[in-house]
């Protein structure tokens, strides 16, 4: 519990003390040194956890789902924090930005931590949302921190968007609690997840049917799940690429970690009713999710924006996890919960990737980055290796994930695999159609390599290559006991 | 049932019609003398439009000679329709013969019926005046009465039937309730009246300002009895919507029986009543400006949509 | 039929209350002016808050109570203020955002509450509480909040339609369920309060940024570019 609270005020006192602080290098500096905090403090928790079993508080929860999604976080707020440093220095001698607008920065930096980490811990519904809205507003500011037309643009987009999706979500978790409210006797309980998973037997299917229809459109629209998805490639693009990192790697994991969350709910109220349909909350999350993939990937071969590139792959693989999770079945969400591990760490490695490579051309347009292997190997390779990861080539984590859905998806419904692999070789030409010329191209004359840390890159690629190759056995069991309590059987 | 379709129901329909017409011009009058009073004129004698129709029935009547046979029809049909729409509507005696015989629906068709021989007249000279004021009447026609249909069918839903009898009775035996569904209604019926009566803001029965008039551009070529007729059908229609107004909404008082006892209530009742709302009608007037021509239809698409929410909250919320 | 007439003076007053927020929800939809819409903004959130105050006087809960005046500070008083305050410093207070087919999007909103109604009948069957028929009338306003977000132009009527639209996500709560619990409402209450801020903010951005506050001017970033 101890851990727990570390965890989570680490990140808010930070996001304070960085509003106060004006100076842009020592804010770098803390923002470094408080993600590492709140990385040890998740390590702590997540080793508690996994010790003495799951934190089952009133307000709070930490099971083997949300650790692990917490630990994830928190690693992937310290590598981006780390890249964050010198990428945001070398945005202030260009005059992007303005030591003002780095505080602002460095605050909602940590203050999107800390909703992450809310959201992730908590055991209520309500402050689930909370939490999720609140990452809006703290990451809303930072997609126009450059106050170009075009960011300002997509962070209005983003704002009503995302605004207007989850103000969705909170209808659908009102008719939860309307529902739990004539079950659970003690209203202040009534939208505690627990409660509610253990009653879920008792709630009305036809409201929890309609909340869920509510909380996934909502969430969804968070997930990026198409044709909710409109704003995330505006905002990826056009804020700060450690934002970029963060949104694609984190956000988007926790929106789908609300999703399922609801979904454990809607099923078990779902399961005894005879008139509906047991698995409509599945069928609806495949059904959003291999869309999404599927467009997502071919939306991939028309992007001019390397960031735009980037985030489709983002919707295309968000799409691959909702329909695995929706699928169900150990196998699958075995396989949905590495690939959200997977892909967080190599999703936010290519993105700090792509902010170098785009420092170094001066511009994110992709038909003008070109040469980065000669200009500047370490960013080169990273692009390259990246995207083969992200790409789903053995050796590499994402394979390993893939190849365990496509299993799943042939057990349970077989046709289905069709699509999806259809989707893998879109998406896969996609990428490669853009990557090849800006990693080989010619080298235009006058480009100079910049100040990079390759730490963080090395270390989340590293780290995707490590779990493609073997997936160390506590890990294993880490996962599978997660995926024991999402679909109730374990694959070990 | 239909206790009152006897010899004397008849009678005392028959009777009531004819009151209702007969003093028609005095409520007419009554704003118009409350509105005097408002604002510091010297109100016109009591009798005055009585006088004014006997003068305009002792006219010559002169023709246009592009006038055709519709021209001289329309007047009589026009008022005759008012004074078949006076007839169905509760007065004094709730409980009528006329209203087992023409329900609310009828009621509406037969004012629309009254309009579009007033139209019809406005357009058969082939003035331009009287074409504009037809064209503005049936612009606003087409708004108005959807409105006035949706509360009749509020209340018809309230009281399942469309029998204004039925309506009326139903909510004396109600018990007092606070139902949106008829406040709004009211709302509605009553912005729907004042546009359909040619009131201000709508249009202004006081003067002939060329550019704004609607009712007064389609009667502008009558003469003789023909414009009495027509004058007259105007005020009926201002007491048929108030006491349509009245009586629907605010029923007390009204007699269910021939007794005479209660009968002399309802009349005290309706004329408090009637009072009451051509006074309010009076300082509504004195307050607001009329409004621009092209405002009307956003005023008519309040009146629908109130009327509409009527319908919608008494779905939604007063359903059990 | 007789049931509703039976009911107490309390509840009939609820649901008049409720009906009025529908009133002005239509109202907010169709109103051109800008200080129009907030003033009308500001009556919603009025009215809401007496809703509260008398859903919490009906059950008894005092919690209730505090959302009430929560609210009422927040969407009747402080939201307003500061959106005429902001709209002011623009010079945009007495601007219009002419509302596209005005007869077409009044009928839209009424085909909406219908749909609104009809999606909660299978709720309705199933439930015995007194004020059901509000999960209807608060997805309505939630619905046509989202009309009046599509239709507008401008960002201020936009982020008038988008408070309208936490309106009727608060009314769904107070008078489905009586409040959520208070951790979740304040929290609420916070979002609401910081996103009025930002979008305040926002405002002064966008003009810098196009020198105009319609949102239309917003379309650079597209997919079908060049």
């Amino acid at each position: 519990m101890i851990a727990l609270v570390i965890t989570l005020s680490t990140p808010l006192l930070a996001a304070l003390v960085l509003a106060v602080v004006r100076s842009p290098r020592i804010g770098g500096w803390i923002n470094i040194s408080a993600t590492a905090a709140g990385f040890a403090a998740a390590t702590w928790l997540a080793w508690t956890v996994l010790g003495q079993g799951a934190i089952h508080g009133d307000q709070f929860q930490v099971d083997a789902f949300n650790v692990y999604l917490i630990a994830l976080t928190s690693l992937v707020g310290l590598s981006t924090s780390i890249f964050s440093r010198p990428y945001m220095e070398h945005e202030l001698e260009l005059r992007r930005v303005t030591p003002r607008r780095m505080r602002l920065y460095h605050a909602s930096f940590q203050g999107f931590l800390f909703t992450m980490l809310l959201s992730l811990s908590t055991n209520n519904l309500g402050v689930l949302w909370v939490a999720l809205e609140g990452a809006t507003l703290a990451t809303v500011l930072l997609v126009s921190l450059y106050r170009t037309p075009e960011s300002i643009e997509a962070a209005w987009k983003y704002f009503i968007l995302c605004g207007v999706g989850i103000a969705q979500a909170l209808f659908g978790t009102v008719l939860l609690y309307f529902a739990a409210a004539r079950v659970v006797p003690d209203p202040e309980r009534a939208l505690q997840w627990s409660v509610l998973y253990a009653h879920a037997g008792q709630l009305e299917p036809v409201v929890v049917a309609i909340a869920f229809i509510f909380l996934l459109i909502g969430y969804g629209t968070k997930v990026g799940l198409v044709p909710l998805h409109n704003w995330l490639p505006d905002a990826h693009s056009e804020g700060p690429t450690p934002m970029s990192a963060v949104l694609s790697g984190l956000l988007l994991n926790v929106a789908l970690y609300a999703v399922v969350r609801v979904k454990m709910i809607t099923d078990g109220a779902l399961a005894a009713g005879v008139a509906h349909d047991p698995q409509l909350a599945g069928r609806l999350m495949m059904g959003f999710g291999l869309t999404s993939f599927l467009v997502a990937g071919l939306f991939l071969h028309r992007q001019k924006d390397i960031k735009r590139l980037f985030s489709y792959s983002s919707i295309e693989h968000m799409g691959l996890m909702t329909f695995a999770f929706g699928l169900g079945g150990p196998l699958a969400t075995f396989g949905a919960l590495l690939h959200m591990t997977v892909h967080s760490l190599t999703k936010s490695a290519i993105f700090v990737t792509v902010g170098h490579a785009s420092q170094i051309a001066g511009t994110q347009r992709i038909e003008q980055i070109r040469g980065l292997i000669r200009t500047q190997p370490q960013v080169g390779w990273g692009l390259l290796i990246g995207s083969i990861a992200i790409a789903g080539f053995p050796p590499f984590g994402v394979f390993t994930s893939e190849f365990l859905l496509l299993t799943a998806t042939m057990k349970s419904s077989p046709w289905l695999t069709v699509p999806l692999l259809a989707g893998f070789a879109v998406a896969f030409s996609g990428l490669f159609r853009h990557l090849q010329p800006m990693v080989f191209g010619a080298l235009p004359a006058g480009q100079k390599p910049i100040n990079m840390n390759p730490v963080p890159v090395t270390l989340h690629l590293a780290l995707v290559l490590w779990l493609g190759l073997s997936i160390p056995p506590s890990l294993a069991r880490w996962f599978d006991d997660a995926t024991r309590l999402i679909s109730g059987s374990g694959l070990l | 049932m239909a206790d009152y379709l006897n010899l004397a129901g008849w009678l005392a329909a028959l009777a009531q019609t004819v009151l209702f017409v007969a003093i028609a011009p005095l409520f007419a009058n009554w704003v118009k003398r409350a509105k005097c009073t408002l604002q510091n004129r010297r109100p016109p004698p009591w009798l005055q439009p009585y006088r004014d129709l006997r003068r305009l029935f002792g006219k010559e009547v002169v023709l246009a000679h592009t006038a055709s046979h519709v021209f001289r029809i329309a007047p009589y049909i026009v008022f005759g329709t008012a004074v078949l729409a006076a007839s169905i509507i509760p007065f004094i005696l709730a409980e009528i013969p006329f209203a087992a015989m023409a329900d609310a629906i009828v009621l509406v068709g037969t004012l629309a019926l009254g309009r579009f021989f007033l139209a019809l007249a406005g357009l058969d000279v082939g003035t331009s005046f009287g074409g504009m004021g037809s064209s503005r009447e049936m612009t606003f026609a087409a708004l108005a009465e959807p409105a006035m249909l949706m509360v009749v069918f509020t209340l018809a839903m309230l009281a399942s039937s469309t029998n204004l009898s039925t309506v009326v009775g139903f909510f004396l035996e109600q018990p007092l309730a606070l139902r949106p569904s008829l406040l709004f209604g009211l709302l509605a019926l009553l912005l729907v009246g004042i546009a359909e009566t040619g009131r201000i803001p709508v249009d202004n029965p006081a003067t002939h300002l060329e550019l704004t008039m609607i009712h007064e551009a389609m009667i502008l070529e009558y003469t003789g009895r023909h414009l009495a007729l027509m004058e007259y059908a105007s005020q009926l229609k201002l007491a048929i919507y108030a006491v349509l107004t009245v009586n629907l909404f605010l029923p007390w008082g009204i007699s269910r029986t021939l007794d005479p006892a209660s009968v002399g209530i309802a009349v005290l009742a309706l004329t408090a009543k009637l009072a009451v709302l051509g006074a309010l009608l009076a300082l509504a007037e004195t307050l607001v400006a009329k409004m621009r021509l092209f405002r009307v239809p956003t005023f008519l698409a309040v009146a629908f949509t109130l009327s509409l929410i009527g319908m919608l909250s008494f779905i939604m919320l007063e359903g059990h | 039929m007789t049931a509703y007439a039976d009911l107490p003076l309390i509840e009939q007053l609820i649901r008049t209350f409720a009906a009025l927020i529908l009133v002005s929800s239509f109202a907010l939809l169709a109103q051109a002016r800008v200080v129009a819409a907030i003033q009308v903004f500001a009556w919603q959130g009025f009215l809401l808050s007496a809703l509260t105050a008398l859903v919490a006087w009906n059950s008894g809960l005092p919690h209730l109570y505090i959302s009430a005046v929560l609210s009422l500070v927040l969407k009747a008083l402080f939201i307003p203020w500061l959106l005429i305050r902001q709209s002011r410093r623009l010079g945009i207070l007495r601007d219009f955002d002419a509302v596209i087919r005005p007869g077409l999007t009044l009928m839209a909103a009424g085909t909406l509450v219908i749909f609104c109604y009809n999606v909660v009948i299978p709720v309705r069957e199933f439930t015995q509480i007194v004020t059901r028929d509000a999960i209807a009338v608060s997805l309505a306003l939630v619905m046509i909040s989202l009309l009046m977000l599509i239709t507008r132009r401008k960002a201020i009527t936009q982020v008038v339609a988008f408070m309208s639209l936490e309106n009727g996500l608060f009314f769904a709560a107070v008078t489905a369920t009586q409040g959520m619990p208070m951790v979740v409402e304040l929290g609420i209450a916070f979002d609401v309060l910081i996103a009025a801020v930002i979008f305040g903010v926002f405002f002064f951005h966008i003009r810098d940024s196009i020198e105009t506050l319609d949102v239309d001017q917003l379309s650079r970033l597209r997919e079908m570019d060049e």
